[in-house]
């Protein structure tokens, strides 16, 4: 019997060739079980060699395969061919970039996420001797959700406002720093907080929530970013008032 | 020399790509309702101010057809805001938690909008026992 096939329009763009991407459709067979990811592996091994994309684990954890698929943010490994009615549309993620083909260009992104200083910053050092840094179970619940993030960039690619801004520090940035700001550990809140409130912090962010709506790992970027709308605001107007004594590892 | 030509899309029309964007100006477009109900019950209190012909001038106005069907198109709109806006707040308040657990975002959205209806009723009520004379 012959397999099933599907029409995969993938959004190509070679640099040395292209003057800007053009749509190639590619005749995939396909059953229950193939991803988009599957379909792309088929692509370049069987039809053209010359298709680039990136990915690695197949198990939505290493966050290479983000793609807009159908015209949404999706990783390509978690999204199956079945579940599209006639042609898939297979593009690199929105407002990144075109390096070439499906592959974009991460730099900003990975810039920003080092902004924000994404490691415990212990108020005071401790020596080995003194001990780990602990913490209990419902310490670590604060901040568990923010720490899934798997930086595939489907939320920079589902806001509209880093399309427009592109300087914006953007959702899964905030939502890192978030993460670390609430972690009873740390010590670097203070220094992180410049960052949100400074223009190209959470200002930017207009709560259209479709970050939050995409990502793969549910770690809701758009509740951290809009929190920390209302700590700026608290820091701004409270900031005569005596400020609760700093976590950060001290206790 | 490198061959690197990183082409960047452009965003014109970004808000008609996708359903959620559309949505999402719809329900950001209706606060445009709620500035123009803000702004005639700023002119009943102006009119208010200045008399009675003016106050009776703008009982006039509500009684006008056009005027009540334009009022009863912003009430929609309103509707609309206000129930969109409770569905998005989960996403823009800190978690609510209840000891160690923390409640699901439906229940905040669910809660808002009963306390919605509740404030609605109690206005109506007012209004409507001011309107007959008391209680």
């Amino acid at each position: 019997m012959k397999p099933q096939t599907k029409t995969v329009a993938v959004l190509r763009y070679r640099p040395e060739q292209d003057k800007e991407p053009f749509w190639q459709d590619y005749e995939v067979p396909f059953a229950e079980d193939t991803s988009v990811l599957a379909a792309l592996n088929y692509i370049k091994d069987e039809l053209d060699g010359t298709l680039s994309f990136r990915w690695s684990c197949r198990q939505a954890i290493c966050g290479s395969c983000g793609l807009m698929i159908g015209g949404k943010p999706r990783l390509a490994c978690k999204t199956f061919l079945r579940d599209f009615e006639g042609k898939v549309t297979v593009e690199a993620l929105a407002h990144f970039p075109i390096e070439r083909d499906l592959v974009v260009v991460m730099d900003d992104f990975i810039a920003k996420l080092e902004r924000v200083k994404p490691w415990l910053m212990p108020r005071e050092e401790r020596a080995p001797e003194d001990g780990e840094y602990r913490q209990t179970p419902q310490e670590m619940s604060l901040y568990e959700q923010f720490a899934g993030c798997i930086n595939c960039g489907l939320c920079y690619a589902a806001c509209p406002q880093v399309g427009l801004n592109p300087n914006f520090l953007g959702p899964g940035a905030i939502a890192l720093l978030h993460r670390y700001n609430l972690d009873s550990r740390d010590g670097g809140s203070e220094e992180r907080m410049k960052l949100i409130s400074a223009e190209l912090g959470v200002f930017n962010c207009t709560a259209v929530g479709y970050c939050s709506a995409v990502c793969p790992k549910i770690v809701d970027p758009a509740n951290a970013v809009n929190v920390n709308k209302m700590n700026s605001a608290r820091d701004y107007f409270f900031r005569f008032l005596p400020r609760p004594a700093p976590k950060g590892g001290c206790q | 020399m490198s061959a690197r030509r990183p082409y960047i899309r452009p965003m014109a029309r970004w808000y008609l790509r996708d359903p959620f964007f559309i949505e999402y100006m719809a329900h950001e477009g209706t606060a445009v309702f709620v500035w123009l109900f803000a702004l005639e019950l700023l002119a009943g209190l102006v009119c208010l101010a200045l008399g009675e012909a003016a106050w009776n001038g703008f009982l006039a106005w509500l009684d006008w057809l056009p005027a009540q069907i334009a009022n009863g198109l912003v009430l929609l709109m309103l509707l609309y805001h206000g129930i969109t806006w409770f569905l998005i707040l989960p996403r823009t308040i800190p978690p609510v938690r209840i000891g160690h657990a923390r409640l699901p975002g439906w229940v905040l959205s669910a809660a808002g909008m009963m306390a919605m209806i509740a404030a609605s009723a109690v206005l109506a009520t007012g209004a409507w026992l001011l309107a007959r004379g008391g209680l």
